[in-house]
C-alpha cells in the first residue's frame, strides 16, 4: 500500500486526537503488564491457561481476523466492486467458521492439542507435522512482517515519521504486550481492540451515509456513477470475471468452499483462539460466536468503502477512470480519505487509534501463533526434548523477540510489493489448502497413512507454487486473486489426490490410535448434551447465524 | 456443560472474582472514559467547520454519547455477573486470578 505523495492526506490531528491514541497505548501496556503478573505456566503464556470464556475467544477469534487486510482490504474492495465484496463475509466465513465450530472443534479441543501442527503430529506422526510446522512458521512470519508494515505506513503518513522509526515504534508496542502477557494479552488486546475498531468505524459509517443521503441516497448514487449492480451482491460477474452462471458457481465452490474452509478450519491464528477457551463446549461456540459479529462487520467496513467512492472527489474520480484528478489515489486510501473528509477533531482521534488497533492485532495474532508452534512443535519436538516447563516459558519469551525483529525485516521486504493483497492470497494457496486437503481427508478416511500425508502436504505446496510461477512467468495469466484461487483448487485437489494413491501402498496407523483424531473412531457427538441452553448450544448458534446469513443473502441479492 | 464462569454466586471454597482484570471492566473503562473526552468536545469545542464537515451533524456528541452508554453496559454486565475464577490445586488454573487493585 502506498499512500499517495499528491494528495494531502494528513489528518490535521489536534492533541485531543493524540490524547485519545495515547489513552489506547496506555491500555494495551497495561494489559500487557496485568497479563504478566497473572502467568505462570506455559500453558497460560501460549493458550492463556485455557480459561477464556466463550465470548471473549469468540471476539478474538474475529478480532485476530480484523486486521490490516480485512479493515482496509475489504473497504477498497467495496469502494472497487460494492456489495460484491459481501461474499467474503458472507459466502465465504460464516459457513467455514459454523463448520470449524461444529464439526472440526471436537477434534481440536477434545484431542488436546496445543497447535494444529500439534495435532497433525497426533494424527500422523513426525512427518506430516514437521512439513506443517515449518511451513506454519515461515507463513506467519512472512504475515507479521506485511502487517508491521501496514500499521508504520500508517504512522509514516499520518505522524510524518520516517518509515523505519515507524516500522521499529511498531514493533516494540506489540512485542511488548505479547512478550509480557503471551496469548492472554494478545487475547484480551483483541476483545479491546474488536471495541475500538467498531467505535471508530460505526459512527464513521453513519455520518457518511448522513451525507450521502441515507440507504436510498446510497443507491442512487452508486447506481449512477457505477451501475445499478454494483448494489447487489449476486451473481457479481464484475467481482469474479466469470459469466452470472459460473460466477455464482465459482463464488459458491471456490471462495465459500476451498478458499474459506481451508482458511478458517486450519490457519493457526484463528484456531488457537478457540483453543484457549474454558471448555469444549466454549471452544466450540467460540468460531460461531464470532460468526454473529463476523456477519456485521461488512456494514462497518464495506459500506464505508462504497460511501467513500461517491463521496470522496479523488476517489470517484479514480473510479471513473480520471486519473488526472485522482491526485495519486488509489483504493487502498479508501479509509483514511473517508475520515479525512468527515471526521472532526476527537472522533478522529478515535478512529486513528481503531485504524492503529486493526493493524497490531494482525501482528500481534501472528507472533503469538509463531511463538506457540515454534516452541511447541520445532523446539520441544525436535531440538531440546524434555526440559521442566519453565524453559519452554522462558523459550517463548525469547522466540517473541526474535519473531519480532525477523519481521522488521518482512516488513522491508513486503514494502517493496504494491499488491500486498494478491501476496497474502498467493501465500494462503501455498500453506492452507494443502493443509485443509490432508486434513479432511485424515479426519474421514481412517486409513489416510503417515506416508501419504506428508507427501500431500509436500505436492500440494508444491502444485501451487508451480502454477504460481507459469503465472508470474507468462505459460497462462490470470488477475491477481484469480491466480491465488486456481492456486488454491490446485492445491486442494493434488493434496487430497496424493492421500488417496499413496495410502494403499504404505502403512496406516492402527486405528486403535486415532480415537479422537479420526471420524470414525470417537463417538463424537455432533449435538448438545439434551437440556443445553440455546445461548450454551454450538448447533442451535450455527443454525442461527446460518440462517441470518442466508436471509441476508437475499435481502442484498 | 455449565458455564462456570458466568453463574453468580458461585464463590464457595476459594474463589474470587476478577475484578479489575475482568475484560468487561477494561473495555468499560477505556470506551467510556473516550465517551466522556468526545461528549465534553461534542459540546464545547466543536467548531463550525467540523460540523460542516460531517455534515452538520454532531458527531462527537452523538458517538461520545453512545460510547458511554455502552461503556456503563459492560460495567453492568461486569457488576451483575462477575467472573469468579476457582483457584483449586493446580497453579495451572490461576491465570485470571484477581490482583487485589
Amino acid at each position: 500500500m502506498v499512500l499517495a505523495a499528491t494528495t494531502d492526506m494528513s489528518l490535521d490531528a489536534h492533541l485531543v486526537d493524540y490524547a485519545i491514541v495515547g489513552l489506547y497505548f496506555a491500555f494495551v501496556l497495561g494489559i500487557g503488564i496485568a497479563a504478566r503478573r497473572a502467568v505462570s505456566s506455559s500453558l497460560d503464556f501460549f493458550l492463556s491457561g485455557r480459561s477464556l470464556p466463550a465470548w471473549v475467544t469468540g471476539l478474538a477469534f474475529i478480532s485476530a481476523n480484523l486486521g490490516a487486510i480485512e479493515v482496509m482490504g475489504m473497504s477498497a474492495n467495496g469502494a472497487q466492486y460494492g456489495m460484491a465484496t459481501m461474499h467474503y463475509f458472507w459466502v465465504g466465513a460464516i459457513p467455514a467458521m459454523v463448520f470449524l465450530g461444529i464439526v472440526m472443534m471436537p477434534f481440536y479441543y477434545g484431542s488436546r492439542a496445543r497447535s494444529v501442527p500439534e495435532f497433525m503430529l497426533m494424527r500422523f506422526g513426525t512427518g506430516a507435522h514437521l512439513v506443517n510446522a515449518i511451513s506454519l512458521v515461515v507463513a506467519q512470519v512472512l504475515i507479521a512482517g506485511l502487517n508491521l508494515y501496514l500499521l508504520a505506513s500508517i504512522l509514516e503518513a499520518l505522524l510524518g515519521w520516517a518509515l523505519w522509526v515507524s516500522i521499529v515504534a511498531a514493533a516494540a508496542v506489540v512485542l511488548t504486550y505479547t512478550a509480557l502477557g503471551g496469548l492472554s494479552a494478545a487475547i484480551y488486546n483483541e476483545v479491546l481492540q474488536f471495541f475500538v475498531i467498531v467505535a471508530a468505524l460505526l459512527p464513521l459509517t453513519l455520518v457518511g451515509l448522513h451525507k450521502v443521503g441515507g440507504w436510498g441516497g446510497l443507491v442512487d448514487a452508486v447506481s449512477a456513477d457505477a451501475g445499478a449492480e454494483q448494489m447487489s451482491s449476486w451473481p457479481g460477474s464484475e467481482f469474479t470475471g466469470l459469466d452470472p452462471f459460473w460466477s455464482v458457481v465459482g463464488l459458491v465452490f471456490g471462495l465459500g468452499f476451498v478458499q474459506s474452509f481451508g482458511y478458517w478450519t486450519t490457519n493457526f491464528v484463528e484456531v488457537q483462539r478457540a483453543m484457549a477457551a474454558d471448555s469444549l463446549s466454549a471452544g466450540r461456540r467460540a468460531p460461531i460466536i464470532g460468526a454473529y459479529p463476523k456477519m456485521l462487520v461488512p456494514f462497518i467496513v464495506v459500506i464505508p468503502g462504497m460511501i467513500a467512492a461517491v463521496l470522496v472527489p479523488e476517489l470517484a474520480a479514480f473510479k471513473a477512470g480520471n486519473t488526472a484528478e485522482a491526485g495519486g489515489v488509489d483504493y487502498n486510501d479508501t479509509l483514511v480519505l473517508l475520515i479525512r473528509d468527515l471526521l472532526p477533531n476527537g472522533m478522529l482521534g478515535v478512529a486513528l487509534a481503531g485504524l492503529l488497533a486493526a493493524f497490531m492485532a494482525g501482528m500481534a495474532a501472528n507472533i503469538s501463533a509463531f511463538n506457540t508452534v515454534f516452541s511447541y512443535d520445532i523446539w520441544q519436538t525436535y531440538i531440546v526434548k524434555g526440559r521442566p516447563d519453565k524453559y519452554y516459558l522462558e523459550v517463548g519469551r525469547v522466540v517473541t523477540v526474535i519473531a519480532t525483529v525477523i519481521a522488521i525485516g518482512t516488513a522491508f521486504i513486503a514494502s517493496n510489493y504494491t499488491n500486498l493483497m494478491d501476496y497474502l492470497q498467493t501465500l494462503f494457496s501455498f500453506f492452507n489448502a494443502p493443509l485443509f486437503a490432508v486434513f479432511i481427508v485424515g479426519l474421514f478416511w481412517k486409513k489416510t497413512s503417515p506416508t501419504a500425508a506428508w507427501m500431500g502436504l509436500v505436492l500440494g505446496t508444491s502444485a501451487a507454487v508451480l502454477l504460481f510461477i507459469f503465472n508470474e512467468t507468462g505459460v497462462y495469466t490470470l488477475p491477481g486473486q484469480g491466480g491465488a484461487f486456481v492456486q488454491a483448487g490446485a492445491a486442494f485437489v493434488v493434496g487430497a489426490l496424493v492421500c488417496f494413491l499413496v495410502t494403499p501402498f504404505t502403512t496406516s496407523r492402527d486405528p486403535a490410535e486415532l480415537q479422537g483424531l479420526v471420524w470414525s473412531e470417537t463417538a463424537t457427538q455432533l449435538g448438545d448434551e439434551p437440556g443445553t441452553p440455546v445461548w450454551q448450544s454450538a448447533v442451535k448458534l450455527g443454525t442461527g447465524v446460518m440462517v441470518l446469513t442466508i436471509i441476508l443473502n437475499f435481502v442484498f441479492a | 456443560m455449565s458455564d462456570k464462569q458466568h453463574t453468580p454466586g458461585n464463590d464457595e471454597g476459594g474463589a474470587k472474582t476478577a475484578g479489575a482484570f475482568d475484560i468487561r471492566m477494561i473495555i468499560a473503562m477505556l470506551i467510556g472514559v473516550y465517551g466522556l473526552v468526545l461528549v465534553v468536545t461534542g459540546l464545547f469545542f466543536t467548531s463550525e467547520a467540523d460540523l460542516a464537515k460531517a455534515d452538520d451533524f454532531n458527531i462527537n456528541l452523538w458517538a461520545g454519547l453512545g460510547m458511554l452508554a455502552a461503556g456503563a453496559g459492560f460495567l453492568a454486565w461486569s457488576r451483575l455477573r462477575p467472573i469468579v475464577v476457582k483457584t483449586p490445586d493446580e497453579p495451572a488454573n490461576e491465570q485470571q486470578k484477581a490482583h487485589d487493585t
